[in-house]
């Protein structure tokens, strides 16, 4: 897999680099601010792209941005952004810039490798990987709302795993349950909250982000 | 007259007011000179403080017609001093500025005022018997009838009134806003609080806001220093001596050591957090990278209430103070919605004029709610103090609750904008 991978914080792109490399991952551009970002996402034949949100020389959301516009002059380009804090206003506009292919994580998220690199294979395949923090407001939101009050203990801690972007092998071993077991959950929540069922795992994420931002 | 601007005959009328008003000022600075010159007898000292504060009436009425006439506010005199005694509350009277002013004024207004005010009123008066009732009579006054150089004796000579009559009416209603803007700004200058008195006040609201925002600021400093100790500083204590322990074990009971260094990781992620947390509390990042309009959108999505902001704000960033002042102010009167008005929806509006931020937000919750009572709204106003701001609620029992925040602030300078506009 061809990575593109934007940090300024050499220590960091560093380990992440060694990191990538050590799971079978060719990082082809590794870039340390804005603009170099903005012309590697023109210029580079890549699978998916890392990104840091912040970069120099501004040292605000330069990455979001660069990342954005890429997308709207290549759209669906697999972007993985990550930030010492998430915000549910950058989740919502990655969410909009196109359909799937985004992760939103936070930094120290990369800590757990093999998760990492889970979200990093999804994000490339053309799936969508929000971080626990953005999925818990948008839980709670939709909580306090009464949206989810039909939806079991269970079928609320599935919901919770699936709108991270996990997949089902993933969910059954979060959980500890057997992999058909998630699946009726999965349809038990479909029917209870009224979205329509779709048998691809991309547009599944999809349609429960929407439910909840709505 | 359709040729005539309403703006020159509400001139004209204001002109009339100022003419007609101008005796109760006279009656007014008449008896308070009375008062003055019959202290010798003793009398006097009866007389002042009802003088005195019956000047203070009529002035202060001038004052708020001078303020809504030139558009921009007057700081107004001290109020008068009153006594124990009539001996003793004229003795201060005496001894007031502001006595002393309104008496100057009452003394100049007629002279001042009234000639300001005549010049339009006579213009159009004359130019209205010449046009008017000219016509009508001139044939009934003989040979002697003149209107101002015109002989009015044949048909020629009346169209010649008539036309002058005219010009006079056009002439006096032009000058008419111009005469009334001039007796505006007059009487401001002459009614406003000497600028010793003014500035002085101003030095007192200094030293008052200043001494809040210093109490704040240390505020906010232990509190941070307190979310340290008890936070992050803990957990990277804690982590140490977990990473001591997992060290010891590590060739004896490799398993435990696993046990606790998956522990170790767990800390340092809640140590994470709790900096994050503490970051945000100090100044939210979406604030540095996107400005006020983002940062609010995004308490927006935070809220669980129906949110809708409405942004009207210049491209260039507002000064950064500003925008976190603005920024938490919203937040806690969000959180009041949620939690105090049982809201489900909220409109929030950003604008800014020239000279002044308007933040509004609109609950549909139940109302009623007190400014004075909890910690929140004063709290925002403590805070907007700092910025000569204000803090307006209008929370009618049953709803909708309005609370506005007005924070001055010039646009950014071109300066300013181009710098950012160059990152």
């Amino acid at each position: 897999m061809r990575v593109v991978l934007a940090e300024d914080l050499f220590l960091l792109r560093d380990g992440l680099t060694r990191t990538l490399r050590e799971h079978g991952c060719e990082v082809v551009a590794s870039v340390d601010n804005g603009p170099a970002l903005v012309r590697a996402l023109r210029e580079t034949d890549l699978d998916v792209a890392v990104i840091d949100i912040r970069l120099p020389p501004t040292h605000t959301d330069e990455g979001l941005q660069a990342a954005l516009e890429a997308r709207r002059t290549r759209p669906r380009l697999p972007v993985l952004i990550l930030s010492q804090y998430v915000d549910q206003l950058y989740a919502h506009e990655l969410l909009a810039s196109g359909e799937g292919a985004v992760g939103y994580l936070l930094k120290d998220r990369v800590t757990h490798t093999a998760q990492f690199i889970d979200a990093l294979h999804t994000v490339a395949a053309g799936g969508t990987v929000m971080d626990p923090q953005v999925i818990a407001k948008l839980l709670t939101r939709s909580e306090k709302r009464g949206r989810t009050d039909s939806l079991t203990p269970r079928e609320h801690e599935v919901l919770t795993l699936m709108a991270e972007g996990r997949s089902n092998t993933a969910i059954a071993d979060a959980l500890h349950i057997s992999e058909s077991a998630v699946a009726k959950h999965i349809a038990s929540i479909f029917s209870k909250l009224e979205i329509e069922q779709s048998p691809e795992a991309n547009r599944r994420v999809l349609a429960v982000l929407a439910y909840l931002k709505g | 007259m359709g040729g005539f601007r309403r703006a020159d005959w509400v001139a004209l009328g204001r002109c009339q007011l100022v003419g007609l008003a101008g005796f109760l000022v006279v009656g007014a600075g008449l008896l308070a000179g009375g008062a003055l010159t019959l202290l010798p007898l003793g009398i006097g000292f009866r007389v002042l403080p009802a003088a005195a504060g019956l000047l203070r009436r009529v002035s202060d009425r001038y004052r708020a017609r001078a303020a809504r006439w030139t558009g921009r506010p007057l700081s107004p005199p001290d109020p008068l001093p009153r006594g124990t005694s009539a001996r003793r509350g004229s003795a201060a009277i005496l001894g007031d500025d502001g006595f002393w002013h309104d008496l100057r004024w009452a003394w100049l207004e007629p002279w001042t005022g009234g000639v300001l005010a005549a010049v339009p009123l006579a213009l159009v008066e004359y130019g209205a018997f010449g046009a008017l009732v000219q016509p009508f009579v001139w044939r009934r006054l003989g040979d002697g009838n003149w209107y101002a150089f015109v002989p009015v004796t044949s048909t020629a000579g009346m169209l010649t009134a008539l036309l002058l009559g005219l010009v006079l009416i056009t002439t006096g209603l032009r000058l008419a806003p111009v005469m009334a803007t001039l007796h505006a700004r007059l009487t401001h200058r002459l009614l406003s609080a000497p600028r010793t008195t003014e500035l002085t006040r101003r030095v007192a609201r200094l030293a008052d806001t200043r001494a809040t925002a210093l109490d704040v600021h240390a505020a906010e400093l232990t509190r941070i220093e307190r979310d340290l100790h008890d936070g992050a500083q803990a957990r990277l204590v804690a982590l140490g001596l977990t990473l001591d322990e997992a060290t010891r074990l590590l060739g004896t009971d490799p398993e435990a050591a696993r046990t606790l260094l998956l522990d170790v990781r767990a800390t340092s992620a809640r140590a994470l957090q709790d900096l994050r947390d503490l970051v945000h509390g100090i100044h939210p990042p979406i604030l540095t990278d996107r400005g006020l309009a983002d940062a609010v959108r995004s308490l927006a999505l935070d809220s669980h209430l129906d949110v809708e902001v409405t942004v009207d704000l210049p491209p260039a960033r507002l000064p950064a103070p500003v925008e976190s002042a603005a920024y938490f102010a919203v937040s806690e009167l969000l959180t009041n919605a949620a939690k105090h008005a049982a809201a489900t929806r909220v409109d929030i509006t950003l604008t800014h004029n020239a000279t002044h931020l308007r933040v509004s937000v609109t609950d549909d919750g139940h109302g009623g709610a007190d400014p004075s009572s909890g910690t929140g709204l004063p709290g925002i106003r403590r805070r907007l103090d700092t910025f000569d701001g204000t803090l307006a609620l209008h929370s009618p029992p049953g709803g909708p609750t309005t609370a506005t925040l007005e924070i001055p602030c010039a646009s950014s300078s071109p300066k300013t904008s181009s710098s950012s506009a160059t990152a």
